[in-house]
């Protein structure tokens, strides 16, 4: 799993990154109860901002991690928007990108570097 | 704005001590949410009591030779017939009859009128005042003195443990007190469509007035993130957002707050304006929006008719816990305000389902007898 500084992880198989927000970043929005995931079909790159999270509070935006076409949504943060709070780096994924460019995945912080990150926060 | 020049209301410690997320709000630091959240400390609030420290609001004691008459020239309440013991919401109304803010005015005794304003407002407002009653009344703004909220169905049978005479009180009564064994002021008011008491004391008490009503199990202490969804769910307005000083109180649907001695008097500011709107109609009139589909719509979103022609704004909106979905507050013409019109609102660039509703959204719960 990789990290961005904007809180989004990603994992990689086959060439298509699952992507969602890290437990971090679950934690500090609160109880989220509406996401809006991207469309199948549309091409994203890094830092575009391409799904929305809104908690009671406030709408944020999560940004691409990576490049690419989307090619599945995580259709269940619809009837469940809680799922990302309750395992946000698992069951509460919210997109797929089938990567145009794999080596912006190995410039993300791993684990161990994103942990050293927060720690600054 | 930097933390450095953030104020700090005489609880900040107890604040941080509890684990709250401290944010600006009106120029102080202020806690949006403690451990709990926004959702659970808004559940919280509806099911058992909910406390609040709301001290960034401006208190202020008016007097003078004849303070209520004085304080109708800037208001269009009927204050000169405000009894002994009694509190009234009304507006600061400026020459063109917009809003310059919303207030509690109570007579908790004998001395002079006990006003609450906005906390982001208060410079401003008590500015105003001098300004517009120059001569007729000296303010003296209660900084030393902090306010907490207790709200909540359990609210009248934990108060009434420490204030016994609170439990005497209905809806918008004030009385000065011996409360937790200090003077207080207290209202049974508050902003959240419960029952519950906005409790004044010395800020030098304030550490242990919390301390001891959190002592109650009953009781949690709430943040400002769940303050807003339950007066959203309420159907306040909230100032600054829902009400500005272009809207006059007919337009904002508070002609509540125009006594109809006032309004036959014609003899406060904007009366002309008002007058007219109430016999004409406004061009524009706040409503409630429940969002059938889609994203919350928020502060800022376009409100569309079913043909999609842009007719308004969204003021206030967001998630409705109570509820379990979407609520807004906005302006729109009479012609589609009607409860039950069906609409739209604009959030990033989609048009979701809304419909008219009526508020407060979640029936509000005051004691208006015993």
């Amino acid at each position: 799993m990789r990290f961005t500084k904007d809180h989004e992880w990603v994992v990689v198989e086959d060439g298509v990154a699952t992507v969602g927000i890290t437990a971090y970043a679950a934690e500090q929005l609160g109880d989220v109860v509406f996401v809006e995931t991207p469309d199948v079909g549309k091409t994203v790159s890094q830092g575009d901002s391409f799904a929305v999270v809104e908690s009671v509070k406030a709408a944020s935006d999560v940004y691409a991690p990576v490049s690419g076409e989307v090619v599945e949504a995580n259709g269940d943060l619809g009837d469940a928007p809680e799922t990302v709070n309750a395992a946000p780096e698992h069951a509460g994924w919210f997109a797929k990108v089938k990567l145009s460019d794999p080596a912006e995945v190995e410039a993300l912080m791993d684990r161990h570097a994103y942990e050293a990150y927060l720690g600054t926060l | 704005m930097t933390d450095e020049t953030l104020k700090q209301t005489p609880l900040y410690e107890a604040h941080v001590a509890a684990g709250a997320r401290m944010v600006p709000f009106a120029g102080y630091s202020m806690p949006v949410q403690y451990r709990d959240g926004v959702l659970k400390e808004h559940l919280w609030t509806r099911e058992h009591a909910g406390l609040f420290d709301v001290s960034h609001m401006g208190q202020a004691r008016l007097r003078g030779v004849s303070p209520l008459s004085a304080f109708e020239e800037v208001t269009p309440g009927d204050f000169i017939g405000l009894g002994a013991g009694k509190q009234r919401y009304s507006l600061l109304l400026n020459k063109k009859g917009g809003i310059v803010d919303d207030l509690m005015g109570a007579r908790p005794d004998d001395d002079g009128l006990f006003v609450v304003v906005n906390g982001a407002c208060k410079d401003g407002d008590f500015k105003f005042i001098d300004n517009e009653l120059a001569g007729q009344v000296r303010i003296e703004r209660l900084e030393d003195r902090a306010l907490l909220a207790l709200q909540g169905p359990e609210a009248a049978a934990v108060m009434a443990a420490h204030a016994p005479e609170a439990a005497t009180m209905v809806f918008m009564e004030c009385r000065a007190m011996t409360a937790f064994g200090t003077d207080a002021i207290v209202s049974r008011s508050g902003y959240t469509g419960e029952d519950g008491y906005e409790i004044s004391v010395p800020a030098a008490e304030a550490h242990r007035v919390w301390a001891t009503l959190l002592e109650d199990e009953r009781v949690r202490p709430i943040g400002l993130g769940a303050r807003d969804s339950l007066r959203l769910e309420a159907g306040l307005p909230l100032y600054g957002h829902d009400i500005d000083e272009t809207t006059s109180p007919v337009e904002a649907v508070l002609t509540f707050a125009v006594s109809k001695k006032r309004r036959d008097a014609q003899d406060f500011p904007g009366a002309a304006r008002i007058a007219r709107e109430l016999a004409e109609g406004p061009s524009r009139v706040r409503v409630g929006l429940k969002i059938l589909e889609g994203a919350p719509a928020r502060e800022g979103a376009e409100i569309a008719d079913a043909n999609g022609e842009v007719i308004g704004k969204v003021t206030s909106g967001g998630f409705a816990p109570s509820l379990g979905c979407a609520i807004a507050m906005g302006y729109v013409p009479p012609a589609r305000s009607a409860v039950g019109t069906a609409l739209r609102v604009i959030v990033r660039g989609k048009a979701g389902a809304a419909e008219v509703v009526a508020t407060p959204f979640v029936p509000n719960r005051y004691v208006r007898k015993l």
